[in-house]
């Protein structure tokens, strides 16, 4: 997994509240066997006006000019400010994958949808909850000046770069270490290995019926 | 002893190690699997040259992508027309195969909607951790077990350690007192909950269904409920083990026999909240408040009895919210005001994770017997969860009330509900569906999904817009 430690870029705010994960990916995009490639189909119903189909050529596709990720404004951006609520609906990682493949790093919002959070971290992508007010007022910057910019410092969970200074945020200490240092859960889940096996042998005593074989 | 919650209960007893910093390691007992969310995560397995940790915890079936059509189904895979839906159903052969993990396939009578097949087969027992990688997963938490949904990442972290790094949700308590009025069933009150918590209001939480209006519950209904605490924004959502739970377990093919059973049911007896256990947060409603539900917007908590009208934004204080109704009523293509039994339909589906159990199709059966579908409808199909209900309903001829109706019968999964295989509606068509999302082009591009109970569904199939079924029967 990529490392996320600083990260400065362009913000683009996306308003409207419980973007779910049909939005950010559409079903037909999930047949996919693969991880990545999903870029050009994030917010597929939303950016374009025609209906979008696995195997399209998206370059010659009719783009919607109101979509915020269309404008001229924001390209290139890597940090997305959404709404309350943000990635409700499936537990598809398809979601954090079609972001990450498009460039965003970072999603800053009042609230998230649980399952959708926890895939974040587990792609490299560092979801920001700020209160409502500091939220509001992250738009009304956006909106107001062309190019602007947000600096995000996961290390000392600070917001730098918006007009009434520093904003703090947290992180729980386990995702900060992993998403700092890029590294895969899975490993370090196995060097538990005799916590693991130990909890089993414990269990088959309990509960013999859920060790059938 | 401090008193626990069902949901402390269950997270105790998968406790495997805290870390310092809170998060901890839970031991995963049940992994059911399907095609769209394992590809990848048993490509990881592969680049990372490791191995499932246990092979007998995992059980899989294709279902999002599988055609519901006899045509297309009687020759297997190969008769999937959409290549790319056959790819990953092939893809979930290969993966199961390589590994040795149980798969039911698609000419398999057990294949079918994950979450109907894990409690059907006995798959998912009480007290066990179950996961997923699909949002739905919550529905087991009906048989008192501690059931979520996770991502693909998570699904290869189960497979290769046979654990998940989780933290701890907070417990809230949904009391449902009193009783339900005639034709008001499961799926009406889990969405007359969403409507009150909102979408987001359990984030965050574990959610425990309890009063009287569950413990009179059929499992199948109790899985309807659980089936969409997702809905409210839970990953989790759960029922105490009783009487009713015990005798839906009892004699399925993966359940404990003999002595085996005996200690499990034992042990069983544990699985509810203590007395005096405390909740973050109770909610309560009153049973016999709740109407047959329909939702007129874009996300479940849009939603109102079948009797109101459509709201109007300028009545909405909240800006934001009054711009999210104002959205939602042009998707929808509604007037704001207009009554919901006003609302025209275009296509009728029964079926999803949520409701398309046998009881669900003797509800949606009941009402259509001897009646047709309005002339005015394009389609009305029912999509049973899997071959086993398939073959229940055909047993009890209630197949033939639905052909004879104008209702297609069509084969086992997941269908309209994501219209990720051919069934799917046109741009701004009008559908009446059980399932459970009523997202913006969820069920096909432009297309306008109203959740409702299969008894709603079925009443509005015959009057080709929604009505009270209570009028009906
Ligand atoms: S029926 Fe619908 S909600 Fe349920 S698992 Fe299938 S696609 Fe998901």
């Amino acid at each position: 997994m990529q490392a996320f430690t600083q990260l400065t870029g362009v913000v683009a705010p996306l308003d409207r509240a419980n973007v779910d994960t049909d939005m950010i990916i559409p079903k037909q995009f999930l047949k996919s066997i693969k991880r990545s490639g999903f870029g050009p189909n994030l917010f597929d119903e939303l950016r374009y006006l025609d209906e979008g189909k696995p195997d399209m050529d998206n370059s010659g596709r009719p783009l919607n000019p109101e979509f915020v990720l269309n404008q001229a404004r924001y390209a290139g951006t890597n940090i997305l400010l959404a709404r309350d609520n943000f990635g409700c609906g499936s537990s598809r990682e398809h979601a954090p994958w079609a972001l990450e493949d498009f460039g965003i790093r970072c999603v800053i919002a009042p609230s998230f949808a649980d399952i959708f959070y926890n895939n974040c971290f587990k792609n490299g992508i560092l979801p920001i909850t700020l209160l409502d007010d500091q939220v509001d007022a992250l738009f009304e910057e956006t909106f107001a000046s062309e190019g602007f910019e947000l600096t995000i410092d996961l290390q000392a969970e600070v917001i730098r770069g918006a007009k009434g200074g520093d904003i703090a945020f947290s992180i729980d200490a386990f995702r900060r270490h992993c998403l700092l240092n890029g590294l895969d859960d899975i490993g370090l889940t196995l060097e538990q290995s005799d916590a693991i096996r130990a909890y089993e042998s414990k269990r088959k005593q309990q509960t013999p019926w859920l060790f059938a074989e | 002893m401090a008193a626990k919650t069902l949901y402390d209960k269950l997270w105790d007893a998968h406790l495997v190690r805290q870390q310092e910093d809170g998060s901890c390691l839970i031991y995963i007992d049940r992994q059911l699997l399907h095609e769209v969310t394992s590809p990848q995560a048993f490509e990881g397995l592969r680049i990372a040259g490791r191995q499932p940790w246990r092979l007998d915890t995992n059980l899989a079936t294709p279902d999002h992508n599988v055609p519901t059509t006899s045509k297309e189904r009687t020759v297997g895979v190969d008769g999937i027309e959409d290549p790319v839906s056959k790819i990953q159903v092939v893809t979930l052969d290969e993966n199961c195969d390589h590994f040795g993990i149980t798969e039911f396939k698609m000419q398999d009578e057990r294949q079918g909607i994950v979450h109907v097949v894990g409690p059907e087969q006995g798959a998912t027992l009480p007290g066990m951790t179950v996961v997923c990688g699909d949002s739905h997963t919550a529905t087991h938490g009906a048989l008192g077990a501690l059931a979520h949904g996770i991502g693909t990442s998570e699904v290869e972290h189960v497979l290769a350690t046979q654990c998940l790094i989780q933290k701890k949700s907070k417990n809230m308590l949904v009391r449902v007192d009193g009783e339900l009025g005639k034709g008001v069933t499961a799926k009406d009150v889990v969405l007359a909950i969403i409507g009150e918590i909102g979408t987001a209001g359990g984030t965050g939480y574990a959610i425990e269904f309890a009063g009287k209006v569950f413990e009179d519950m059929s499992m199948e209904g109790r899985m309807t409920v659980c089936n969409m605490a997702i809905e409210g924004g839970a990953r989790v959502g759960m029922v105490a083990v009783d009487q009713t739970t015990i005798d839906y377990v009892k004699g399925r093919p993966y359940a404990p026999t003999g002595e085996q059973w005996d200690l499990a049911v034992a042990a069983w007896a544990d699985l509810h909240s203590d007395a005096d256990a405390e909740f973050d947060h109770v909610v309560v409603l009153d049973g016999s408040q709740i109407a047959p539900q329909v939702t007129w917007g874009t996300s479940p908590e849009m939603v109102l009895p079948v009797f109101a009208q459509v709201p109007n934004p300028s009545n909405e204080k909240d800006d934001v919210k009054a711009a999210g109704i104002s959205r939602a009523l042009e998707y929808m293509g509604l007037d704001a005001d207009q009554n919901i039994t006003d609302i025209q339909l275009d296509r009728v589906f029964i079926g999803s994770c949520t409701n398309s159990r046998i009881e669900d199709l003797r509800d949606a059966a009941a009402v259509v017997k001897g009646r047709k579908v309005a002339s005015t409808l394009k389609q009305a199909l029912v999509v049973p969860g899997s071959g086993l209900v398939k073959q229940q309903a055909e047993a009890e001829g209630l197949d033939k009330i639905f052909i004879e109706a104008g209702i297609e019968w069509r084969e086992p999964g997941c269908s309209m509900c994501l219209a990720m295989n051919a069934d799917k509606l046109g741009n701004g068509e009008h559908c009446a569906s059980t399932s459970n999302r009523n997202f913006e082009g969820r069920q096909g591009f432009g297309g306008r999904t109203h959740l409702v109970s299969p008894a709603m569904a079925a009443a509005a199939a015959v009057a080709g817009h929604f009505v009270d079924v209570r009028d009906m029967i």
